[in-house]
C-alpha cells in the first residue's frame, strides 16, 4: 500500500535502530512518554521494544479515548440507552468497556437496547433521519481528532431542522491531560514516574498543530517530538528524542511534517471553538478530576446536547479493586504489573478500559502476545 | 480418537448460564462462540464426532465412510456483489463436506421465511441456490419450509445440511497438523468479508471487489488425487485465517507461524482492512481453503492447486511449529513476529 509500507520497511528500521544504539549515552537512563495509544499500538504491535537500547524506556501514555473515559459516563450512556424509544449511537470500541456490576452497551443491546455501532458521527445523523420518532443519542468521545466530526453532527443536524438528535458529549483535550500528568506527584516530587520527554500525538496534532507544545518544552524543559503512527515514525521519533536530550536541548519538533502545520486544521479549530467551550474540570479515569480538560456543548446548540435534553446524574464509579487501569495510565505501572491481566482480565472479558480499545496498553499487550513469557496460557490435554 | 484440547480454566471464564443472554460475540467464530460451543453443546450432546470440533462429522455408513454437515445463513444484505445468500447456503455446506477429503453427495434446504418478505426475492434466491448445485452437481433433495410472523425473522433465514462420501485411507482432520507441516491457503484472503461490508449501510466505500463464494469440492478432489496424505483442510470462513488457525492450532495441540510477506491479498482488501481499523487475517472468505501437508508433499499440493481455477493464487504461507502455547505467531514484514490470537469479540455481524 502506498505511502504505509514505507513507514513499515523493515530494513529501515533497523539502520534507524543502529543509529539509536550508536547515539545513546550509555550512562544515562531515557525515559519517554508516548502520550497516544495509537503510538502504544504500534509499538506492541511491531516490537519496537526489543529494538532500542535496554537504558531506553517506553511509558504508555493515557491518550486512549476509550480508556480514560471514566465509569460513570459509560454507566451514564447504557441509562441513555435503556430509555424507551431511543437509538444510541457510538463507535465501535464504546460498545465493550465494561462498568462495575459487569454491564456493557454490548450486554444491554442483548437485552433489548437499541445500539447502534456508527463508523462517523455522520452515521448518526442519518438514523435520526431514518428514525424520526425516536430520539437518536451519539455518545461521542475522542481527542480533538474526533472532535470536529461531532461539530459538524451537530450543525448539520441544525440545518437540517432534526429535533430528534442530541450528542453526549465526551470529548476531552490532550494538552491538559500533558500538563497534568507532568504536574502529578508521581512525577514532580516523588520520581516514581521518571519523564524526559513525550512522542506527541499524530492525528490530534494534525488538528491542533505543534504550537500547544511549546508550552511544555518551555515551562518544564521536556522535548516534546510530533510523530505519525506508522512505526518508523515512532523510532525517527525515539532518535529525535535522544538527539535533543544528549544536546540539552527542549524544544517541540515535528517528525510528522506530511501531515502536521505548526498552526494545525485551523477550519477545524474555528468549528469546535463554534460549537463547544470548556468544562472546569472533568473526571480521567486513572488521573481523576482534571481542570479544563474536557469541551461541552455551548448553550447556543444546547438543543442538541443530551445531557440538557435528558437525566444525565454525574455518576462516581470506582473501578474494580484488583484493577491497574488507572496506575497503568499514569505510566506508574506496566500491564503486567496487574495481577488479573490475561488471567481474569482478557479482550474477551475485559475488566480495565485499558483491555477495550487496541489503543489500550494491556489490549495492545496481550493481542500481540508481548506477555508470552509469563506463560498464561498453557493449553493442557486431558 | 484424540482428547479435546481445552483451554486453561483461567484464562477464558466459564460462560453464566443463569444470568447471562446471547450477545452478538456468541456468533463471531471468535473465542466466544469456541466456548459456546464447548461448553453448551459439546457437554449436551457428547460424542466421539462432535469431540473432534470439526466442521462435519465422518461416520462409517453400511457400505462406506460417510460425511455430514449443516450450515445456517443469515447474510446481511441477502445480494451482494458475487453472490446473495442462496449460492453462499449451497456453497458454504459443499465446502464443509469437502473439507473432510470427501465428495458431496447431497444437499438438503430448510427456510425460515418472514411474513411480507418479496416473493420475487424469495425466487431470484431459489434460482441461484438451483443454479448453484446443479453447477455443483450436487442435488438439493428435500426440504423444510416455515414463515414466522413479520419481525421475528429477517426477511429469509436458510439452513442447508449436506452428506458425502469418502474414500478409504483419507484421513483428514483438524487434529492432523504436525510441527514441521506446510500451510497452504489456495487464494486471495478477505474478498468475500470485504465486499459485503462495502454494502452495508453504515459503511459508504465503493469498492470493485467481489465476494469470492464458491464451491471448492473439484479443487479437493485434486488436491486429494495428488497428495491423499493431506492432514488438515478447513474453509477459512467467519473468523478468518486467524481463527481457523488458532482452531486447528488447539486440536492438534501445535503452534503455527505464518510469514506475512506471503500472504496473497488484494491491494483493495488491504487498503480497505486499512481505514476500517481490520485485521486481513480475521476477514471472512467463502471460497478459499486453508491445507495443512507434510513438507515434502507441500510443493506437489501446491502445483495441483495452481492448475485448479479456484487454487490458481494458491500459496505456502507458513508451518506448523512445536508450541505448548499453541500459539498462531506470524513473521511479519517489518522483521519480528507477533502473536495472531483468536477474534476477541466481532469485527462485523451476519457476514455468513
Amino acid at each position: 500500500m502506498k505511502y504505509i509500507d514505507e513507514f513499515r520497511e523493515g530494513g529501515m528500521a533497523r539502520k534507524i535502530a543502529a543509529r539509536i544504539a550508536a547515539e545513546v549515552d550509555a550512562r544515562r537512563r531515557y525515559h519517554f512518554m508516548e502520550f497516544c495509544g495509537g503510538h502504544t499500538h504500534a509499538i506492541s504491535r511491531y516490537g519496537l521494544v526489543d529494538m532500542l537500547p535496554d537504558n531506553v524506556q517506553m511509558i504508555h501514555g493515557p491518550g486512549c479515548p476509550v480508556c480514560v473515559l471514566p465509569v460513570g459516563r459509560v454507566e451514564n450512556a447504557i441509562q441513555l440507552a435503556q430509555t424507551p424509544e431511543l437509538i444510541l449511537c457510538t463507535y465501535g470500541d464504546m460498545l465493550r468497556i465494561p462498568t462495575a456490576n459487569g454491564m456493557s452497551l454490548l450486554r444491554a443491546k442483548a437485552q433489548g437496547a437499541d445500539v447502534r455501532m456508527v463508523y462517523s458521527s455522520e452515521d448518526a445523523i442519518k438514523i435520526a433521519q431514518q428514525n424520526p420518532q425516536q430520539q437518536v443519542v451519539f455518545f461521542a468521545i475522542g481527542f480533538e481528532t474526533t472532535t470536529p466530526p461531532t461539530a459538524i453532527a451537530i450543525k448539520k443536524a441544525q440545518a437540517l431542522g432534526l429535533h430528534n438528535f442530541s450528542v453526549f458529549c465526551n470529548h476531552v483535550l490532550t494538552p491538559s491531560a500533558i500538563s497534568h500528568i507532568l504536574q502529578s506527584p508521581e512525577v514532580r516530587e516523588f520520581g516514581v514516574v521518571s519523564l524526559d520527554g513525550f512522542i506527541g500525538p499524530a492525528h490530534v496534532s494534525v488538528v491542533i498543530g505543534s504550537q500547544p507544545y511549546q508550552y511544555f518544552a518551555e515551562e518544564f524543559q521536556k522535548p516534546v517530538v510530533i510523530a505519525g503512527f506508522e512505526p518508523l515514525d515512532v523510532l525517527q521519533a525515539i532518535l529525535m528524542l535522544i538527539r535533543q536530550i544528549n544536546a540539552g536541548r527542549a524544544k517541540v519538533e515535528n517528525e510528522f511534517t506530511r501531515a502536521v502545520l505548526p498552526q494545525g486544521n485551523i477550519k477545524a479549530q474555528l468549528l469546535v471553538a463554534e460549537v463547544f467551550e470548556l468544562r472546569r474540570s472533568f473526571e480521567w479515569r486513572g488521573l481523576g478530576l482534571v481542570p479544563y480538560s474536557a469541551l461541552k456543548i455551548k448553550s447556543c446548540y444546547a438543543e442538541y446536547d443530551a445531557e440538557q435534553r435528558f437525566p444525565v446524574p454525574a455518576l462516581s464509579i470506582a473501578d474494580n479493586k484488583a484493577c491497574e487501569c488507572g496506575a497503568i495510565l499514569r505510566g506508574i505501572k506496566q500491564p503486567q504489573d496487574c495481577k488479573i491481566f490475561g488471567t481474569v482480565c482478557t479482550p474477551e472479558n475485559p475488566i480495565g478500559s485499558c483491555m477495550v480499545s487496541s489503543e489500550g496498553a494491556c489490549a495492545a499487550y496481550y493481542s500481540y502476545g508481548r506477555f508470552r513469557n509469563r506463560d498464561l496460557c498453557t493449553v493442557q490435554n486431558n | 480418537m484424540a482428547n479435546p484440547v481445552r483451554v486453561k480454566a483461567g484464562y477464558t471464564r466459564a460462560i453464566d448460564f443463569k444470568h447471562g443472554c446471547v450477545e452478538m460475540k456468541h456468533g463471531s467464530g471468535g473465542r466466544a462462540m469456541a466456548q459456546l460451543i464447548q461448553q453448551l453443546f459439546v457437554a449436551a450432546f457428547d460424542n466421539e464426532f462432535l469431540r473432534q470440533s470439526n466442521d462435519q462429522a465422518c461416520f462409517q455408513g453400511s457400505n462406506e465412510r460417510m460425511v455430514m454437515s449443516t450450515d445456517s445463513y443469515v447474510i446481511t444484505p441477502l445480494f451482494f456483489p458475487g453472490g446473495d445468500i442462496g449460492s453462499l447456503a449451497v456453497h458454504g455446506t459443499i465446502n464443509d463436506i469437502a473439507m473432510s477429503g470427501a465428495t458431496p453427495s447431497y444437499l438438503a434446504a430448510s427456510f425460515i421465511l418472514e411474513e411480507g418478505f418479496a416473493l420475487s426475492d424469495l425466487k431470484r434466491i431459489v434460482d441461484s441456490m438451483a443454479q448453484s448445485a446443479m453447477a455443483a452437481g450436487v442435488p438439493i433433495v428435500t426440504g423444510d419450509t416455515k414463515v414466522v410472523e413479520r419481525g421475528s425473522a429477517d426477511g429469509v433465514f436458510i439452513t442447508t445440511t449436506g452428506i458425502g462420501k469418502i474414500a478409504e485411507g483419507i484421513n483428514i482432520s483438524g487434529e492432523n497438523a504436525r510441527p514441521g507441516d506446510k500451510i497452504l491457503v489456495s487464494g486471495l484472503l478477505g474478498d468475500h468479508g470485504i465486499a459485503v461490508m462495502a454494502l452495508r449501510e453504515n459503511l459508504s466505500f465503493q469498492t470493485s471487489i467481489q465476494s469470492d463464494t464458491a464451491a471448492l469440492h473439484d479443487l479437493v478432489a485434486n488436491m486429494v488425487a495428488a497428495v491423499p496424505t493431506i492432514h488438515v483442510l478447513r474453509d477459512p470462513t467467519r473468523g478468518g485465517v486467524a481463527t481457523v488457525l488458532n482452531e486447528i492450532a488447539q486440536q492438534s495441540a501445535v503452534g503455527m507461524m505464518l510469514y506475512e510477506s506471503k500472504l496473497p491479498m488484494r491491494a483493495q482488501v488491504n487498503a480497505a482492512c486499512e481505514f476500517l481499523g481490520l485485521d486481513p487475517l480475521y476477514i471472512a472468505n467463502e471460497g478459499k481453503l486453508i491445507a495443512i501437508c507434510g513438507a515434502d508433499d507441500a510443493e506437489n499440493l501446491l502445483n495441483a492447486m495452481h492448475k485448479h481455477a479456484l487454487g490458481k493464487d494458491a500459496a505456502i504461507i507458513g508451518e506448523v511449529i512445536e508450541d505448548t502455547h499453541c500459539f498462531v505467531q506470524m513473521q511479519t514484514r517489518f522483521g519480528g513476529s507477533r502473536v495472531v490470537d483468536w477474534l476477541s469479540g466481532e469485527q462485523l455481524p451476519r457476514i455468513c
